[in-house]
């Protein structure tokens, strides 16, 4: 909080004092927090960072807000586990995986709601609300509930079972929209204005939602000794946490905490939903919206707003997108488990497919250092991969075990 | 006559109305025309190179014009061009 200088328009650079505003006046851009760096890299050490909570937090100095502890439920400081079998499979060398599934709700989107309320209560507000694919609702309902804010929390109505049952759980109100989440959007961009004092993290307060999502970099930096990576490879449905990945990478090398290291950065759609990996592939510099149409629910994105960014962040770091299958994203989950033992939903599968499908094209190389984020749990989305089951139903006897199961070779 | 939605953001500019009625057979005309009769628009809608501001949507009868003609894009008479500013989110 300290350290926030003021908002500052990212098409025409107007800017704005550090409110709840989102989107410039002016030209209809986006807002971003712009920051005191000098004063950040003055009083930000590496030792300082690791001496600090075991969450999000320990970056507050390069975030918008302070912790006040009240929606804090221990966001971040995920895993980051050498992925050896997974690269072994995929012909790929050192390759990690940043285990994002084990937020306390599941979910990277923990990060982002717990900045944008912490935020949001400095600012004075009682009430939190946000569209949601799954993720985010599961989050800001927990998070409303740990701090006694009210909430309301919109979905579109054909999620997941897990999903909707995870945000229920906490209260009311879960409202369910009959249409996709591009309509829950453009809903919440209405209710937005005709409740000002709500905070919706990803409409009124996305300028310092978004910023938590830099802290996926901080902490993989950290996790590699204070290195950047050579390329990762990230799930994208609006696209937001796609260029604030490479924001937090270079962020940390201007305040000196790592040395400069370019960071190839590679997107991960599904073909049902890919209008940023289409316009990627066309060449274009607009992304033209599509109905969504998949299992990859959390990021079925129709209308994405940061998609430009994401393409030009994309572009400008020499990674590429890929739009994969159906069956590549149930195969990517299967894989993942299979091979490292993580489970993820179907955004996880996305981003695990398109790690192969660009490892199998060369463009993610065996002798980069590979960071491939994983978001989500897959007790989410568990409709999802199919009716898998036990391997035998048998008796309660060693002879029943032993004629099911083939025990050949294993001693 | 073509008809222009103003959203309610740029409505300052258009004296308050939500549709404004102004003459020309292309996009950039149409918006040329509603410039002359409520000066302000072009520079809320265009960048200094000219170009249509990056999250400022033109629709001709619901298509977005950057998958028409761009600026080029035809417009017959009694059509609706609107103009939408994008929706953050997600």
């Amino acid at each position: 909080m300290a350290f926030i200088e003021a908002l500052t328009c990212r098409e025409c650079a107007r800017t704005y004092p550090a409110e709840a505003l989102h989107v410039c006046d002016y030209c209809f851009g986006p807002l971003e927090v712009a920051y005191d760096y000098e004063a950040i890299a003055a009083q930000t050490t590496r030792e300082t960072i690791a001496a600090g909570p075991r969450s999000i937090w320990r970056y507050a100095n390069l975030l918008p807000a302070t912790n006040d502890g009240a929606v804090d439920l221990g966001a971040g400081f995920t895993p980051l586990l050498r992925a050896d079998r997974l690269a072994a499979e995929l012909g790929l060398g050192e390759l990690w995986v940043k285990n994002d599934t084990l937020n306390p709700t599941g979910s990277f989107k923990d990060r982002v709601v717990s900045v944008a309320l912490a935020r949001a209560r400095e600012l004075g507000f009682k009430v939190a609300a946000c569209a949601s694919t799954g993720n985010l609702a599961n989050s800001v309902a927990a998070h409303a509930a740990r701090a006694g804010m009210k909430h309301y929390v919109f979905i579109p109505a054909n999620l997941e079972r897990g999903k909707v049952l995870m945000s229920a759980v906490y209260g009311h109100n879960l409202i369910a929209v009959e249409g996709s989440y591009d309509d829950v959007n453009r809903l919440c961009a209405e209710l937005a204005s005709e409740h000002p004092s709500w905070a919706f993290v990803n409409v009124n307060l996305r300028t310092y939602y978004a910023e938590g999502s830099k802290t996926l970099a901080f902490e993989t930096a950290e996790q590699l000794g204070w290195e950047a990576p050579d390329h990762v490879v990230v799930p994208v449905g609006s696209g937001s946490q796609l260029t604030k990945i490479a924001k937090g990478f270079r962020e940390l090398a201007k305040v000196g905490l790592i040395e400069e290291h370019d960071v190839r950065v590679s997107g991960a759609q599904a073909l049902g939903c890919s209008p940023i990996a289409q316009a990627f592939a066309d060449g274009s510099d607009y992304v033209r919206p599509v109905k969504p149409d998949t299992i990859a629910k959390s990021i079925a994105i129709g209308n994405p707003a940061d998609g430009i960014y994401a393409l030009d962040e994309v572009r400008n770091t020499g990674g590429a997108f890929a739009a994969v299958t159906e069956g590549e994203i149930v195969e990517g989950i299967r894989l993942l488990a299979r091979t490292e033992g993580i489970f993820t939903e179907t955004a996880g599968g996305t981003t695990i497919a398109t790690l192969a499908r660009l490892a199998a094209e060369g463009v993610v190389r065996s002798d980069e250092r590979v960071v491939a984020y994983v978001t989500g749990h897959g007790l989410k989305t568990i409709e999802a991969i199919g009716d898998l089951g036990p391997t035998a139903t048998i008796a309660p006897t060693l002879e029943a075990f032993e004629e099911a199961v083939d025990l050949e070779g294993e001693g | 006559m073509a008809k222009v939605r103003i959203p309610t953001q740029l409505r300052e500019l258009s004296g308050g109305q939500s549709e404004v009625s102004v003459d020309g057979g292309t996009v950039a005309e149409v918006l040329d025309a509603l410039e002359g009769a409520h000066p302000g628009f072009r520079g809320r809608l265009f960048d200094d190179a000219g170009k249509l501001r990056r999250f400022v949507n033109v629709f001709v009868a619901d298509e977005d014009v950057r998958f028409l003609d761009g600026l080029d894009t035809k417009v017959t008479d009694g059509q609706t061009v609107s103009i939408v500013p994008a929706v953050a989110g997600g």
